[in-house]
């Protein structure tokens, strides 16, 4: 295993320092050349990097098994590599549904096969998706995949006694239900925001109180069983002030927030192109200055991508009969820093906490958020905040095009990825290991 | 302009040029040869994703007047019923060299969407889009208020145009909005509260529950379709009640000025939205509606084919 001497960067604090990879793990910080790994090592200069702990992502769409036409875990690896993560979850709206110990299984198999990352499946809390009955959440947590963190996501689970057995149930195994709320009733056919302007396009909106009623349900909910809830994808201010005041009487809940939704509204939706089509939808402005508070503030834990990759067929039509959903694992980092840090709300340690820490936390995943000592997993991506990039849907990773922000200059590049001391992306590029065929 | 998708697209002097051409269309209708040579050799194709009859013979027989080639186009399985795709249709037109498509979809943006796109390059005109609008439609009723109640002006200042029923889904009131308040009509929206879309406090508009109150003071009024699927999603408790609220009956034409009148899109639900009385009645342009849609048509299609280079710009006679 080559050993690597980072040269010329800084820790997310701001401070200078080396750093000596080796065996997976970092081996030294600074005091790196009295280690006798580095003078063996490969020097890779990250002048003007901020060396950050690999990004962990808690909702990603990797569509594998049965839709690899628009993306595998293989593919969505790579993208999650480009983009610095070294672990991602992958959500259970698969065909089949993940929501059987042999599919999480697979899932987690094929995500040891790429060897780019570490996937993480999230088991279904119902079975088929379908709202009704509940997915054997004890098999899955058992499983090889050792699955905690269980979503519906794509569905709500709406039916409250529902929601209520599974906070229960997965306290056993200290999981937690990961909700996609939306009231389905009110959000029926549901294709943007409902708002001005739904109002002027005739699209059948999607209000924030689908969202809000489900958000404050749960948080009741979790409290009143003692449990953990997670709330994915927040996209509204009235949903951001809900957690802050769950969280103020101590509810266990945490929430994400997407980087779409921290940048992009519904006034895009005046195109008709479906590319702006996601569910939850782009909400107004001032519920992403609100989103942009509460992430900034802790009320939301974590960012999340809702990496959501989609085949050209279904964006090149009519809006209403379009998929729902956006690409997000190569542009994550850099719509942070463009929202979060270029703003001044963020710093840097916070980002990490934001799309490292916290996320690993949750998921459980130990491996992974580990602070930059010596010990600790190599797991890295590094980033240079000075060099923006421009997007282009050709060059993408994934299988998939679907990114709202074709042609856009974002700020930030991930130069490198380690993902246990081995790099996957080395200048900017995606290097090929060990385990590619 | 190459294409005509919705009324907020248009200026005032289009507007203007597009109403005062269809007089004159209206002239060469009422004369003894009906027809015009000047969109000889082009095609124009109806893509009529949603049955419409009265929309698309209105077309076909506007493009016919002008001596254009018509092809239509009855695209029965749109995407949404997993039949060809909007693409594959447009493309498929392009490729037999349509100079303009009108559009018929029950997709609001589908014709913006189809416009916005590589996929054909003819002009786009919406034939009306889901609930989003249905310029042409609009340009009629404004035609027609203009006809009966602005004899020698050009436009609507001075006038008030109550439109009544199911906003929320109706694609004809959201195009009025913009046109007949463009031109200088005061518009007031009534319908129950349900029916209103959210946010219509911000458009240019006074807003009513009440008919009753509402009728005095109106030049037109002009009753929208309740379709028959509002009837089972609570937007209002019974048929009977909503014709009790906001039908419009013979009581409900006493309250009327003298020379109001009476319009509607069509095709109507006699008995709920409005009475056989008041459709019937000396008051009603309904059908004066459909004779104008011919020569407004005539009129979109000659200023975005034939008129000005660019389209809809100086009428060039």
């Amino acid at each position: 295993m080559t050993n690597y001497l980072l040269d010329g960067g800084v820790l997310p604090e701001g401070k200078k320092a080396q750093v000596l990879v080796a065996d997976g793990k970092i081996a030294a910080i600074d005091s790196v050349v009295s280690h006798p790994g580095a003078a063996s090592a490969r020097r890779i200069d990250v002048s003007g990097c901020i060396i950050l702990p690999g990004l962990v992502d808690l909702h990603t769409h990797m569509r594998e098994p049965g839709r690899e036409d628009s993306e595998t875990v293989e593919s969505g690896s790579r993208a999650a590599a480009k983009g610095g993560f070294t672990a991602v979850s992958a959500m259970a709206n698969t065909f089949p549904v993940a929501d059987t110990a042999g599919v999480v299984e697979q899932v987690y198999a094929l995500g040891q096969a790429s060897g780019l990352c570490d996937v993480f499946p999230i088991g279904a809390v119902t079975q088929g998706l379908a709202g009704h009955a509940l997915a054997e959440l004890g098999a899955m947590a058992d499983s090889k995949a050792r699955v905690r963190v269980f979503s519906d996501d794509g569905n709500c689970v709406f039916d409250p006694i529902v929601m209520r057995r599974a906070l229960e149930y997965v306290k056993k195994f200290n999981g937690v239900i990961a909700q996609h709320a939306q009231d389905p009733q009110l959000s029926k056919d549901g294709q943007m925001n409902e708002g001005l302007i739904s109002s002027q396009l005739g699209l059948k909106g999607w209000p924030s109180v689908a969202e809000e009623s489900i958000i404050a349900r749960d948080v009741l909910l979790a409290d009143h069983v003692q449990s953990r809830v997670h709330i994915c994808h927040v996209t509204t201010a009235g949903g951001v002030d809900i957690i802050r005041w769950a969280k103020a009487r101590g509810i266990q809940v945490s929430a994400e927030v997407t980087p779409h939704h921290l940048l992009l509204t519904d006034d895009l939706a005046m195109s008709y192109d479906p590319i702006y089509k996601v569910n939850p939808p782009l909400r107004t402005q001032k519920d992403v200055m609100a989103l942009r508070e509460g992430l900034a503030d802790g009320t939301i834990d974590i960012v999340a991508t809702d990496h959501a990759p989609h085949s050209a067929e279904s964006k090149e039509c009519e809006w209403q009969v379009a998929a729902f959903g956006m690409l997000g694992l190569e542009t994550a980092l850099s719509i942070v820093q463009a929202t979060m840090i270029d703003t001044a709300l963020m710093t840097w340690s916070d980002l990490v906490v934001r799309m490292s820490t916290a996320p690993a936390q949750i998921g459980g995943y130990s491996d992974h958020g580990q602070s930059l000592r010596v010990g600790s997993s190599a797991h890295l991506a590094i980033v240079n905040p000075n060099q923006s990039w421009k997007v282009d849907r050709d060059l993408v990773l994934s299988r998939s095009r679907n990114t709202p922000y074709h042609g856009m200059d974002l700020p930030g590049s991930v130069v490198a990825t380690f993902f246990r001391g081995v790099p996957t992306v080395l200048d900017s590029q995606l290097v090929r290991t060990s385990n590619d065929n | 302009m190459r294409h005509l998708l919705s009324t907020t697209d248009l200026s005032y002097s289009q507007a203007i040029t597009i109403l005062d051409t269809a007089q004159e269309m209206a002239r060469i209708s009422e004369g003894p040869v009906k027809k015009l040579p000047t969109l000889r050799g082009r095609t124009i194709v109806n893509l009529f994703f949603e049955d419409s009859t009265r929309t698309r013979i209105s077309f076909e027989a506007a493009a016919k007047r002008l001596s254009a080639d018509v092809i239509n186009f009855s695209a029965k399985g749109s995407s949404t019923s997993k039949g060809e795709s909007l693409k594959d249709t447009a493309q498929t037109l392009q490729a037999m060299g349509a100079d303009a498509v009108i559009i018929r979809h029950s997709a609001s943006g589908a014709a913006q969407r189809l416009a916005s796109s590589h996929w054909t390059s003819g002009s786009v005109i919406n034939a009306g889009d889901g609930t989003h609008e249905h310029p042409t439609q609009a340009l009629l009723d404004a035609y027609t208020i203009r006809k009966h109640l602005r004899v020698g002006t050009s436009d609507l200042r001075g006038l008030t145009v109550a439109i009544v029923g199911d906003i929320l889904h109706s694609r004809v009131a959201r195009s009025n909005v913009h046109l007949l308040t463009l031109l200088g009509a005061q518009v007031i929206l009534v319908a129950p509260p349900t029916l209103l879309p959210v946010g219509a406090q911000t458009w240019p508009v006074q807003i009513s529950y009440d008919l009753d109150s509402v009728l005095p003071l109106v030049d037109a009024v002009m009753m929208l379709r309740v379709q028959q699927e509002r009837m089972n999603d609570f937007f209002f408790p019974t048929a009977r009640e909503y014709s009790h609220y906001y039908g419009l009956n013979a009581d409900r034409l006493k309250l009327m000025k003298p020379n109001a009148i009476i319009m509607h899109p069509g095709p109507m639900n006699r008995g709920l939205e409005i009475t056989a009385e008041c459709a019937d009645s000396a008051r009603s342009v309904i059908l004066e509606q459909v004779t104008n849609g011919v020569s407004v048509r005539m009129a979109v299609l000659y200023l975005l084919l034939a008129g000005a280079p660019n389209g809809i710009g100086e009428l060039s006679q």
